[in-house]
């Protein structure tokens, strides 16, 4: 008896199949994001020079986003705020998920342990997320550190709870059940076979947790906290922008935004389309 | 010859049968981890026949897919499902057109269980369905009067259905079925969990609409409830139907049944040798090259492993087996 | 029997609410103590003093007492109702955020209802149409809704309506020069009209992706089989039961929504120069003002607690289906 698994594959010429769309998608959106990283960390002083004789341009093919009124050129300053929020973006997710790995772990010690998990999470959740960024980034002295820390310290609620709910049902398992009878330590079962089934919900959780991040870090740069005025962030590109839409340089403020809008879609579609190759079920939709 | 004369002289077996099931295969396209596609069959070559004023009851063990076929019938089947082979009601053919025309009114269907009934509406708006204005006042009254004899108290009729009880929400369910006046009923599992008593009344509910002239279709694991009521069984094995037999060839040692499965299943009973058969059924996902029930068959050759058998129709029964006369 | 329960139920969670609140201050204080901002500073700004009346201040401000020590007296103050003085505003906590809270829950209140019930609709059609070119193009524009930059939208909007149309003016709750009796209620309602509908489209999104799962979900059950299997198709049977049953899990989850609403609210206010509780917060924020800060967080807490509050007894007093759960379980 052989099994009736047929994998229908159409092939290249017939249209792809939803797993090579799938992929393809997911390949074309990463290396989109590594491109403008890498980019980023290659810009030069000297292409961001001032240039007064260029100035308030508006975009045309020397410059695609048009110029600032220091005759920078906007499409270089957006890559490079990009890559700075890309990069700020991938700490601040790292920062949380190992948050939420701890705290999730430590949840399936016991009891006690889990509901103080839950407590701080609900904590965490009262406050609306833009306060208390901003809260803390003020306890760590504002700036650029008190603003990545801001970020970096309230991104992992949800992940901890998805995790807890992950853990409650594994164990219940026969396996987890069959070593604890074996008498394996708590913290031997959790490293051991809870840990691994979860990492593929860690590395989807981090990615999810991505564009999140990066929205909270442009959002708060925006309002006037962290970063100083010179670094090219893109909230701060952004509400420089403001003093000069009355002035009808729509460009400053438009193409920025927008590749900012572009970069959370890439990230948004790597996370919901690795969700589907690892979660089947939601792929007939 | 004596078989023969019995059957043509039976009640409604003069006229042709109101729903022909022919030689339906049921697919589920699926996608398993890593979004690889996959199809897999869960009805294969399966005939049935129904006919006005008699029971026919579907019995195979439970989960293995006995509900898709009642929902292939009625056109509800998901859309990631795909259906061959033709069905006929009535003498025309059953499209998926005409089942979306008929199904409510001419096909009725009694679920299996409370989840079938909406969370947030009340008893008795369900059961009078999505009516016009003008039919309503006469509709509730029926509904009123058939909630009455399954002994259904007004006050029902404003409750949730998770205010009712197991036994309650099969009386719910079957008399949607009996207002709606159709001419074929389904009904799916309709007896798990039920007492001898409320076993008995369920039962008695369908014995009834066959009287009043319906065709029956009872999809059942319990073959003790089907041979109580049922006029013809057929047997429902890993997504195909090996024999359709008259409640009369159950008798003895089943020696007047037609398939090797069947009649081990007869003797498995109880109240007979209560021998039970070795061996599963396939599973879905395993192909099988011939017979469905080769693994496990006492009469098997090496035809029997080449292809589905053909489907024979002996004594007034269909039957798929080589090794019948 | 159901109003005890309803008050028991309202009992435990005014309890909860008052350990957050416990809480939230004193974490939130700590948080600010170890600032290393300096309230005298802040207060002071551009202005300069003598060394007496710094001395003053300091002694006002606690610049020397314990941490623990002034937290007492701050929270011991707001037991009273005095949330202290505003450094920027040079005015009661309370009466700045009252002011600021009114405006702000207009703003918010509006486009909250808005979002809903445009949400709740394209949700509705996007599944009812599950599949269709119709689904796809409401499916891309929430995708795009949820990944677009808040204040980034608040910009094109305010660049497009007002300085390139011109329908709207470009800031300030009132217009300039005016004294806030003189500002009439057409002015108020001219400039609340963009914030309002920038807060708006942005919260469609996620009700609407929401419902639109939802019903689908809902589509794919049992009891809608059945539906079916009785002859119920189309608008009738979403009608019937889809939307009685997607209803109540929307609209819970927009009270549930009022974190997120209230963090629009801040980025939108800065962008139009909408007078509300969010640009207070963000001023507070910028230039120190830790009374301020710290009332805000607390009315926020409280106004997020709220909205879980109601979500809360939905769930467990309006939808029957819970009911049923705890009698299969």
């Amino acid at each position: 008896m052989s099994t009736a698994v047929l994998t229908i594959n159409k092939g290249l010429s017939g249209g792809l199949n939803l797993r090579q769309k799938t992929i393809l998608l997911i390949s074309f959106m990463s290396l989109l994001l590594l491109t403008i990283v890498i980019c980023s960390l290659f810009i030069n002083e000297r292409s961001l020079s001032t240039d007064f004789d260029s100035k308030n341009l508006a975009p045309s093919l020397k410059h695609p986003f048009g110029t600032d009124w220091m005759g920078r050129d906007m499409f270089i300053r957006t890559i490079e705020g990009l890559g700075l929020s890309i990069m700020i973006g991938a700490f601040a997710s790292l920062i949380s998920t190992l948050i939420s790995v701890i705290l999730g772990l430590f949840s399936s010690v016991g009891k006690i342990a889990d509901s103080f998990v839950s407590w701080l999470v609900d904590l965490f959740l009262s406050i609306p997320h833009l306060l208390l960024i901003i809260l803390i980034s003020i306890g760590f002295g504002g700036g650029a550190t008190g603003v990545i820390i801001g970020v970096a310290l309230t991104h992992w609620p949800s992940l901890t709870r998805v995790v807890r709910a992950e853990i409650k049902q594994l164990k219940t398992q026969e396996y987890v059940h069959i070593s604890r009878n074996f008498g394996k330590s708590r913290w031997w079962i959790a490293t051991k076979h809870i840990l691994p089934h979860l990492i593929p919900k860690f590395i989807l959780g981090t990615i999810l947790m991505f564009p999140h991040a990066i929205l909270h870090e442009a959002s708060i740069t925006f309002l006037g906290f962290g970063l100083s005025p010179h670094e090219p962030a893109i909230g701060i590109i952004l509400s420089e922008s403001m003093k000069y839409l009355s002035a009808g340089y729509w460009w400053l403020a438009f193409f920025p935004g927008l590749s900012l809008l572009i970069v959370i879609l890439a990230f948004d579609m790597i996370g919901e389309n690795l969700g589907k190759l690892m979660n089947p079920k939601k792929a007939h939709d | 010859m004596e078989d023969i004369d019995r059957i043509t002289t039976k009640k409604a077996r003069n006229n042709e049968a109101l729903l022909k099931v022919k030689d339906i295969s049921l697919s589920f396209i699926q996608y398993t981890s890593g979004l690889r596609q996959t199809e897999l069959k869960v009805i294969s070559n399966l005939n049935l026949e129904a006919y006005s004023g008699e029971i026919l009851a579907v019995v195979g063990s439970s989960g293995s897919g006995k509900s898709l076929l009642a929902h292939a019938i009625l056109g509800i089947l998901p859309s990631n499902a795909r259906l061959y082979g033709s069905m006929e009601y009535n003498g025309q053919p059953l499209t998926q057109e005409k089942k979306e025309e008929i199904r409510g009114k001419e096909i009725a269907l009694i679920p299996q269980s409370t989840n079938y009934l909406d969370p947030l509406m009340r008893i008795s708006n369900q059961v009078i369905g999505n009516v016009n204005e003008k039919n309503k006042e006469s509709i509730k009254k029926l509904q009123r009067y058939v909630f009455q004899k399954y002994n259904l108290k007004p006050e029902v009729d404003r409750m949730f259905p998770h205010e009712l009880s197991g036994g309650m929400i099969r009386r719910v369910l079957v008399s949607t079925a009996v207002i709606s006046s159709a001419r074929l009923v389904i009904a799916d599992e309709p007896t798990p969990g039920l007492d001898e008593k409320n076993l008995k009344e369920t039962l008695s509910y369908f014995k009834d609409m066959a009287n009043k002239g319906c065709a029956v279709i009872l999809i059942t694991h319990d073959i003790d409830a089907a041979l109580k009521i049922s006029d013809r069984i057929a047997i429902f094995y890993a997504g195909t139907i090996l024999e359709e037999a008259n409640i009369e060839d159950f008798a003895n040692d089943g020696e007047n049944l037609r398939h090797p499965y069947t009649r081990a299943l007869w003797n498995a009973l109880p109240q007979n040798k209560f021998k039970a058969i070795k061996g599963h059924q396939p599973m879905q996902d395993e192909i099988i090259e011939g017979c469905f029930f080769y693994e496990r068959c006492s009469i098997k050759n090496e035809l029997c492993s080449k292809g589905i058998p053909e489907l024979k129709t002996i004594n007034g029964g269909l039957v798929r087996c080589n090794n019948v006369s | 029997m159901k109003q005890r329960k309803l008050g028991y139920f309202i009992g435990k969670k005014i309890l909860k609410l008052l350990c957050l609140l416990i809480v939230v201050c004193i974490a939130s204080f700590w948080i600010v103590e170890q600032s290393p901002i300096d309230p005298v500073r802040a207060y002071i700004g551009e202005m300069s003093i003598q060394p007496e009346q710094k001395a003053k201040l300091e002694e006002y401000w606690g610049v020397n007492t314990p941490s623990h020590e002034k937290f007492m007296n701050w929270a011991g103050n707001i037991l009273k109702g005095d949330f202290g003085i505003s450094l920027i505003y040079r005015m009661p906590v309370t009466d700045v955020m009252k002011e600021r809270f009114t405006a702000s829950i207009i703003l918010m209140a509006s486009s909250w209802l808005m979002s809903g019930i445009l949400g709740f609709i394209l949700g509705i059609i996007a599944g009812m149409k599950n599949g269709t070119l119709v689904d796809k193009v409401i499916k891309t524009y929430c995708y795009i809704l949820i990944a677009a930059p808040t204040f980034w939208l608040a910009l094109i909007m305010l660049l497009v309506f007002s300085v390139y149309l011109g329908w709207f003016p470009i800031g300030l709750g009132i217009p300039i020069g005016t004294v806030a009796d003189d500002v009439t209620f057409l002015d108020r309602i001219h400039h609340l009209i963009l914030p309002t509908i920038t807060l708006s489209l942005l919260g469609v999104a996620s009700i609407a992706m929401f419902t639109r799962e939802k019903l689908i979900e809902v589509m794919s059950s049992d009891y809608i089989l059945f539906a079916k299997a009785r002859g119920e198709r189309g608008l009738g049977l979403i009608m019937r039961h889809g939307i009685r049953n997607v209803a109540l899990p929307a609209i819970t989850l927009q009270f549930l929504g009022f974190s997120e609403l209230f963090g629009g609210a801040v980025l939108v206010e800065q962008v139009f120069s909408y007078p509300g509780i969010g640009q207070a917060a963000v001023a507070a924020g910028l230039r120190s003002d830790v009374p301020l800060l710290l009332g805000i967080v607390i009315v926020s807490t409280i106004f997020v607690f709220f909205g879980n509050l109601v979500a809360d007894i939905i769930y467990e007093f309006i939808d029957p289906r819970i009911k049923q759960q705890e009698m299969t379980t």
